[in-house]
């Protein structure tokens, strides 16, 4: 029986351009104080449009009624668990919200002068200062958008630190289990990329890792825990390899929620690395972003950070752009300042300890699911996992149903499914991480959900492959979306 | 902890179903060496209240509530309330990236809404979900040249904002993209067409321009289009200021435009977080880097949309991906919808002449040394006055002034950028105007 949700009704809703009736507006400017200006002499009528064809026109009554209806058509983090594994789907705390919109915080423009800039100032140099004191490293860069783009502006500082040494090196080393991010990356900084292979506790196989590492490798990338939630043991004889062979050791943060207060990559070996303050430090993934990736390093890439730096000249706060041996800018600005203020409200709502104590409960957490499902789904790795574990589909595909059906029957219990056919790895990977602000009472649901699907595929298996039943919308056609695409509306 | 939905009884009882007697026995196997065996140095968990007096007491150290006159990049409008009343929902707020189609149709109908508009703003034909920023969007847009063109070279208006230029020049060092800059006319402050008729050439991969640029200036796209075409490159439009294309023709020759949407009811933030946009023609849409949405259906034939042509990504093809984006910048993008829905076709086309009525009227006491049109920001000579001494006599007054050029342009010294909103008001103007005399 589903015990979470009932089948419910979301209200159907046009597009906005098809509520438009001409002449309907949602605003009101005040009247000009100067004299008005036409836009055609003073920008010469070739360079003045006509009207924006087709435009939305809609009252603000139907423009909050609009996007309230769609909002409704929308799971979220705030009606139940997201066990997206390697994604750290984890309460926001509104608090953040508001703090990150304090007049003086969200409405500093970048340019303005330094001596009304030091609140802002202050909020990211302390951020920077505790993801160092978090990661074990030296010193952070805040400047980077998001997870990608830190690995983008390590890969490059590396890149700039060897460059220095005589030569930038050939090709990056990631192993099979990676997220994408980190090949497409690689390119993106101008490396081939070499695949490591892993060994059967899904571990970077230190013997294949030896043998490839030479002087053509300039780092391996490396999640850990890797995308399978397993802490790779071996993690300080990999970084004894790669430095024995001058190469660097660049870490993909993106699992940080299993490490937070326990272990610090710069204790292991780790160079270099980003973080995801949308992951790991809570900050709303907004359907999408924003994020904000920070890179944390070890002393000797200090020089190649990207420039400007905060700095602190006579108990003020200044940006440095007089470093020789910067990679440059990343981004325009400063970084996602507005994300940085909201991870930093979060880490002064946990501490020290707290923050310890959440990464128990997140590993706690994803341990109670790995128990409780074993004897349902297939657990291909059994090393000992922490914040993550990774079933397959291989008991249910016997009838025909795969991790991609489960996962639509998933959403007819009322959850949001786990990260789909990932790590790549894994055939059928079914990705679970429930993070640690999920209630017992949550989870204890979800794992009932679970076993009552692996029940239906027993019995009933079209039951599942032609779910989910109880939405709005059923299962969607991405076939037809990707071969004919319709990008816009048009009249 | 408030953040933490667990009694310990509770956790004990799972404990016991995992099979271990305590919490960090979870970790049991984690090699010695790389535990951290003491407590991490922060200092221990706040309360609400506290948090909230802490970042006003930074929030006061700020300039809050100055009449500000800087532009450059980061535009003070207005932020209609329905803004943030949309994206404070929680089903907007705390969603993730929407693969699941089935229960993520709110995000996706937003964001198949958000291209549109972008293509009707842009005369472009198919629009992205949203890049970081526009400064990132610039280098993207470049490596989508180079890709369609199979050519290495790219060509930059030195009037493109100028940490743009830095961002595209850490990203080209690397890929073997040569950059090379094109200088602006000195009478006009337009981009210089002789400049770019001989430095253009046959390895030439894409032509980027500015409009308004940085200096405000409204270029003649359509020649700059000409040029690149006859060459057999691409033309780049990138815009830094959204509201001008509510009045301004839209780029409509350009193949790519690469924007920022900040002025779209996005907080200036210190820089961030913002939205960039790519937008291109249908046929050059395989190359665009990041999420698209596309319409399709559902199987009960209804109309429904979902992420697509995800073999361009990297979570599909990985080093052969268009780019490395993943997380973007949706909820920032919901921001830009909302905005352009509030304002509607006429609101944008009267929020656009509010802005050039303020800043001619503000230019119009002032000495500008360009003849370009401009939008809402210019070039002002602050002769026989530095910038430095007019900025802080308007500190003085509680007025932000504008920002200096000769850090970013050496030959212009003793001017600066002003740019004047719907938020600048008549006397305010009046008294930077009086400084400068």
């Amino acid at each position: 029986m589903i015990k979470k949700v009932r089948p419910h009704v979301n209200q159907n809703e046009a597009l906005l351009f098809e509520n438009s009736s001409p002449g309907k507006r949602g605003y009101q400017l005040p009247p000009l104080d100067v004299p008005a200006v036409d836009p055609g002499s003073v920008l010469g009528p070739a360079n003045t449009r006509d009207e924006i064809a087709d435009f939305p026109e809609v009252s603000e009554v139907e423009a909050i009624r609009h996007f309230t209806r769609l909002s409704t058509q929308n799971y979220a983090i705030d009606l139940g668990l997201y066990p997206l594994g390697s994604c750290t789907m984890k309460y926001n705390p509104r608090v953040n919200e508001q703090v990150a919109r304090i007049e003086g915080l969200a409405w500093a423009h970048p340019y303005q002068p330094e001596s009304l800039a030091q609140g802002i100032m202050e909020v990211m140099a302390t951020l920077e200062k505790m993801l160092a004191e978090i990661t074990g490293m030296d010193a952070v860069t805040l400047q980077p958008a998001a997870g990608a783009h830190g690995e983008f502006t390590g890969i490059l500082m590396v890149r700039a630190l060897l460059q220095s040494q005589g030569h930038p090196r050939r090709k990056l080393l990631i192993p099979d289990s990676a997220h994408g991010t980190n090949p497409a990356t690689a390119t993106m900084a101008g490396y081939a990329v070499e695949n490591i292979k892993s060994n059967n506790l899904g571990m970077v196989d230190v013997d294949e890792l030896a043998r490839a590492v030479d002087g053509d490798v300039a780092a391996l990338m490396l999640t850990n825990p890797n995308t399978l939630g397993v802490f790779e043991e071996n993690i300080t004889q990999i970084a004894e390899i790669l430095h024995a062979k001058g190469a660097q050791l660049y870490m993909d943060g993106a699992n940080m929620n299993a490490l937070v207060g326990i272990a610090r990559p710069g204790d292991f070996g780790a160079d270099v690395m980003h973080l995801n303050l949308h992951k790991t430090f809570s900050t709303p993934h907004g359907g999408g972003g924003p994020g904000s990736g920070p890179v944390a390093v070890k002393d000797h890439l200090v020089p190649f950070l990207p420039k400007p730096r905060l700095t602190r000249v006579s108990d003020s706060w200044s940006w440095n752009y007089d470093l020789p041996q910067s990679i440059g800018r990343v981004r325009a600005f400063y970084g996602n300042v507005g994300m940085h203020v909201r991870a930093l409200a979060y880490i002064m709502a946990h501490g020290g300890d707290g923050l310890r104590n959440a990464t128990l409960d997140a590993v706690l957490n994803s341990s109670y699911l790995r128990v409780l499902l074993e004897p349902y789904y297939d657990l291909p790795h059994h090393a000992p996992t922490l914040h993550e574990c990774v079933f397959s589909d291989a008991r249910q595909a016997k009838h025909g149903v795969r991790t991609g059906d489960i996962a639509k029957r998933l959403i007819d219990y009322g959850f949001h499914p786990y990260t789909v056919s990932f790590p790549l790895i894994v055939p059928g990977a079914m990705m679970i991480e429930p993070t640690e602000t999920e209630s017992k009472a949550e989870l204890d649901l979800f794992v009932d959900a679970l076993i009552s699907i692996a029940k239906e595929v027993d019995e009933t298996p079209d039951l599942v492959l032609s779910a989910p039943h109880d939405t709005r919308t059923s299962r969607v056609d991405e076939v037809t979306a990707a071969r004919k695409p319709i990008l816009r509306w048009k009249p | 902890m408030r953040y933490l939905p667990k009694s310990d009884t509770e956790r004990r009882d799972m404990l016991r179903a995992v099979g271990v007697d305590s919490l960090d026995a979870l970790f049991a196997h984690l090699p010695q060496e790389v535990r951290l065996n003491r407590p991490l140095e922060i200092p221990p968990g706040k309360s609400e209240y506290e948090i909230v007096d802490y970042f006003r007491a930074r929030g006061d150290e700020c300039a809050s509530g100055y009449p500000s006159f800087l532009g450059a990049g980061v535009y003070h409008h207005y932020r209609p309330v329905l803004v943030d009343t949309v994206v404070s929902r929680s089903e907007f707020l705390t969603s993730y990236t929407p693969y699941q189609a089935e229960i993520s149709q709110g995000t996706l109908t937003t964001i198949f809404e958000f291209q549109t508009m972008i293509c009707q703003l842009t005369g472009m034909e198919v629009a992205n979900a949203s890049m970081y920023d526009g400064s990132t969007a610039v280098p993207e847009a470049a490596m989508m040249a180079i890709r369609l063109t199979r050519r290495d070279r790219v060509l930059v208006a030195r009037t493109v904002h100028p940490e743009y230029r830095e961002v595209l020049s850490t990203y080209a060092k690397h890929q073997g993209m040569p950059v090379v800059e094109v200088d602006y006319a000195r009478e006009s402050g337009g981009l210089d067409t002789n400049d770019l008729e001989k430095k253009i050439d046959d390895r030439t991969a894409a032509v980027i321009i500015q409009s308004p640029n940085f200096f405000g200036i409204v270029e003649d796209v359509r020649s700059a289009a000409e040029i690149a075409h006859r060459h057999g490159a691409l033309l780049i439009y990138v815009f830094a200021e959204a509201v001008s294309l509510g009045v301004l023709e839209p780029p409509r020759d350009a193949d790519i435009v690469a924007g920022e949407l900040q002025s779209f009811a996005i907080s200036p933030s210190y820089g961030g977080p913002f939205a960039g946009i790519i937008a291109t023609k249908e046929k050059f849409m395989r190359q665009m880097p990041g999420r698209i949405v596309g319409e399709t259906k559902d199987t009960r034939g209804n109309r429904t949309f979902c992420l697509t042509l995800a073999a361009r990504e990297q979570h599909i093809r990985r080093e052969k991906a268009t780019s490395n984006i993943c997380t973007n910048q949706a909820l920032v993008a919901l921001m830009a919808t909302v905005f352009m829905t509030v304002y509607g076709k006429q609101g944008l086309r009267e929020l656009a002449e509010h802005n050039l009525a303020k800043a001619h009227y503000l230019a119009g006491k002032l000495s500008l040394p360009f003849t370009g049109p401009f939008f809402n920001e210019f070039i002002v000579s602050t002769k026989p006055h530095t910038p430095d001494a007019i900025n802080a006599a308007l500190l003085d007054r509680w007025i932000i002034g504008g920002l200096p050029l000769e850090r970013y342009y050496p030959e212009l010294e003793n001017t600066m950028l002003l740019c004047a909103t719907e938020m600048s008001r008549r006397q305010s103007m009046d008294i930077v105007a009086e400084a400068f005399r």
